[in-house]
């Protein structure tokens, strides 16, 4: 009996064990690239494929839909609800889902509006008792973050206690920092009933989705309305371009900053002997880039508007900023330790805690991070419509922003997905809601349709997560 | 013979009402390996579990090298170098060979992890053990093998300059090639001068790689013998009946080491 096992040591024992390669060519990366996407793991492919696709189809269905004023007014529109999007991808990645995010966005929007159309008089615009509530509940958020020793959260409720309580200035910069921190606070409040009272984070954000959108409607009123389109600030975020040369110097240093980064990194590991992709890969990679910004870049300077009175030309503001978002949220999940614990916990929480990671302080943190963008998320759209209403963030906003991340390729199972993912996801919805709107379809239509490349997307991501599990057998 | 690394006298546990471990004693030697086995119940894990920090000990004394250690929790275990691999792997499926390793104890600052370092650490560790993962230690985990993960997680242990590694079934759920290699990794950990516990039900495995083995019979330590001086039946009757000839519950001294 004892013998048996060693028996079969020989052949099994090589068998079992390849070679451990740093270097591989660019065949044997493309074929392995194939062998992953074969083992269900799709990551942003199929939506960008079926970017590419939609803008053919809108593009012969439509002739205004490639035009530049329209490419343009595309990204702003669905800005808001990509920036939404970013944060979300973060609380998808540990499995959870933040309803909320959307009137918690709202939230954002009416405060900030409310305290450019009140002259930053926020005790006035609330009324007493609303406006204690709203202080208290800060106050209470940044004793929660302290609490889960979440700093960040706390200085930003502490930043939005003092812009109410000292009644700051109107200053277009302190009502977007304000629109921040009030997102920020949300995100504590989030944060601790899911990780620390435990309640399952669809019941939480769910509540609390209703809650904010009362919040709304108590802090705008009934069929009330705030314009902000007459900040200059505030209104060009969304509906701003940068001047021509600006944007030629964001193309150098967008394209330029992911060179050095990219191929940096690459020769670095290369030289020191540590597993790397193939150079013409990685040269490919960044050739593309270059020559997409460009050419992007070049096209958005031209003029672009319908009349001739007037010149709308350069990259709309809405691309740095997204641009910005996107690099920050990909270095936070990919280099800090912070995001590596993210990515840990949602793949298996049990092992994390027992890696001696703080578990339920990251599931806080994530709500934070989520409401925050989501905050961002709102200063754009708010820009775009030039005015906040009690609608704001409501109807599909939310949803449209968890469509986006899952559509991009970012699992609701936890573990799997990148901010990339909720850019690429964000172009698609805008692309259909666009591109629909253009054909002259009713708002049924383009729901419908909206509802049904969700479904597609969530299926893909069910059946790819299961192949996966079959695979790994 | 060599010096006891981890020396356990008189360990007694409750849960509640529940006598779990009677008077334990259990000896881990640096360089070997020490079978622990024991039927369903008997208190196996109960007892890693206790050497881990994850349960307190209700009495008894724990010497680590010569020194009494107190051990309240798993970080205190593993500050004194004793690493537990369990049954069920804590790993994540979703992060890389290396990711997982170093998973809580990443190098590098907070806002810039290290990871050239941390790759070639891992790396090196693997290939100390004689470990080949396949292809990259840049291999995603949900894509390695049972038996490779039983590896990583059993590196990650190595990894840490551990004095005991204690394994809970690592090859319970392995087929041969695996269990094979697994076994490999085991006695190569011993040979580096690891004090190696196994947990195993599985007496082919026991018998081909322990030095020693010590038997828990409801709660009770019965019999912890090199395995030489032991035959395939005698053990399994200690493990059943808690007793055999001359070894075990009848001749209770032979239980103290």
């Amino acid at each position: 009996m004892t013998d048996t096992p060693v028996a079969a040591k020989k052949e099994s024992a090589i068998s079992d064990f390849g070679i451990d390669t740093t270097k591989q060519s660019t065949a044997e990366a493309v074929r392995d690239y194939a062998a992953r996407l074969r083992g269900g793991d799709l990551g942003s492919l199929p939506a960008v494929l079926g970017l590419v696709a939609l803008v053919l189809v809108f593009a012969l269905l439509s002739d205004y839909f490639l035009t530049l004023d329209n490419v343009a007014n595309l990204l702003a529109q669905g800005a808001g609800k990509m920036i939404i999007a970013m944060g979300l991808v973060f609380v998808l990645l540990l499995g959870e889902i933040d309803l909320s995010a959307g009137t918690a966005s709202g939230v954002c929007a009416a405060v900030m509006a409310m305290h450019y159309v009140r002259s930053g008089n926020l005790l006035g615009g609330m009324g007493n008792t609303v406006f204690y509530v709203f202080v208290g509940g800060l106050i209470v958020a940044i004793a929660l973050a302290v609490l889960m020793r979440i700093w960040a959260g706390a200085g930003f409720a502490a930043v939005a206690v003092v812009i109410a309580a000292i009644g700051a200035p109107p200053n277009p910069w302190i009502e977007m920092l304000l629109a921040l921190s009030v997102g920020a606070a949300i995100g504590v409040i989030t944060g601790f009933l899911v990780s620390k009272i435990g309640m399952p984070s669809f019941v939480v954000t769910l509540a609390l989705f209703i809650t904010w959108q009362g919040v709304i409607l108590q802090f705008i009123g009934e069929g009330g309305v705030f314009g902000i389109g007459t900040q200059p600030t505030l209104f060009a975020v969304a509906n701003g371009n940068l001047p021509v040369w600006g944007s030629w110097l964001l193309f150098v240093v967008a394209a330029g900053g992911y060179a050095a980064v990219v191929l940096g990194e690459h020769f670095v590991r290369s030289n020191r002997g540590l597993v790397t992709p193939p150079t013409p890969v990685v040269a490919a990679k960044v050739g593309a880039v270059a020559v997409i910004g460009a050419l992007s870049t070049w096209a958005l300077c031209l003029n672009r508007s319908p009349n001739d009175a007037v010149v709308i030309e350069g990259v709309p503001y809405v691309v740095p900023i997204i641009l910005a978002l996107l690099v920050i949220g990909t270095y936070v999940l990919n280099r800090t330790r912070y995001g590596r614990h993210i990515y840990a916990v949602g793949g298996n929480a049990e092992a994390a805690r027992r890696a001696g990671i703080n578990v339920s302080k990251i599931r806080a943190s994530v709500f934070v991070v989520a409401s925050s963008a989501a905050a961002i998320g709102a200063i754009v759209y708010s820009s775009k419509v030039g005015s906040v209403d009690p609608q704001a963030g409501g109807l599909n906003t939310l949803l449209f922003a968890v469509g986006a991340a899952v559509i991009g390729g970012t699992s609701l199972f936890g573990g799997r997905g990148k901010v990339f993912h909720a850019v690429v996801g964000g172009l698609v919805l805008a692309t259909v809601e666009n591109g629909l709107g253009l054909l002259e379809q009713p708002a049924a239509v383009v729901n419908i349709v909206t509802g049904l490349v969700l479904l597609l997307a969530a299926t893909v991501d069910a059946l790819s997560r299961r192949r996966a599990a079959v695979a790994s057998r | 013979m060599s010096e006891p690394i981890l020396e356990i006298t008189g360990l007694n546990k409750s849960f509640g009402p529940v006598h779990v471990l009677h008077d334990v004693d259990f000896t881990v030697r640096a360089g070997e390996v020490t079978a622990l086995v024991g039927d369903n119940g008997a208190g196996k894990s109960t007892l890693v579990k206790c050497i881990a920090g994850i349960h307190p000990i209700d009495g008894g004394e724990v010497r680590f090298n010569g020194q009494v250690a107190h051990i309240h929790g798993p970080r205190d275990a593993a500050e004194l170098g004793i690493e537990v691999v369990y049954q069920d792997l804590a790993l994540a499926d979703n992060l890389d060979i290396v990711q997982n390793m170093f998973l809580g104890r990443e190098r590098g600052g907070a806002w810039l992890l290290d990871e050239a370092d941390m790759e070639r650490a891992a790396r090196e560790t693997l290939a100390s053990l004689s470990v080949r993962t396949v292809k990259s230690v840049r291999t995603p985990v949900s894509a390695l093998s049972g038996g490779q993960r039983q590896t990583v997680a059993i590196a990650k242990a190595v990894l840490w300059d551990s004095k005991v590694v204690l394994l809970d079934e690592p090859t319970a759920a392995l087929g041969v090639a695996q269990t094979r290699q697994v076994l490999d990794l085991v006695r190569r950990l011993a040979e580096q001068g690891l004090g190696v516990v196994l947990i195993s039900h599985n007496m082919a495995d026991v018998f081909e790689v322990a030095d020693r083995i010590a038997t828990l019979y409801l709660g009770r330590m019965v019999a912890e013998v090199p395995t030489r001086d032991v035959t395939h039946a005698q053990v399994v009757e200690l493990i059943t009946a808690g007793r055999s000839g001359e070894l075990g519950l009848a001749r209770p001294e032979t239980a103290t080491v």
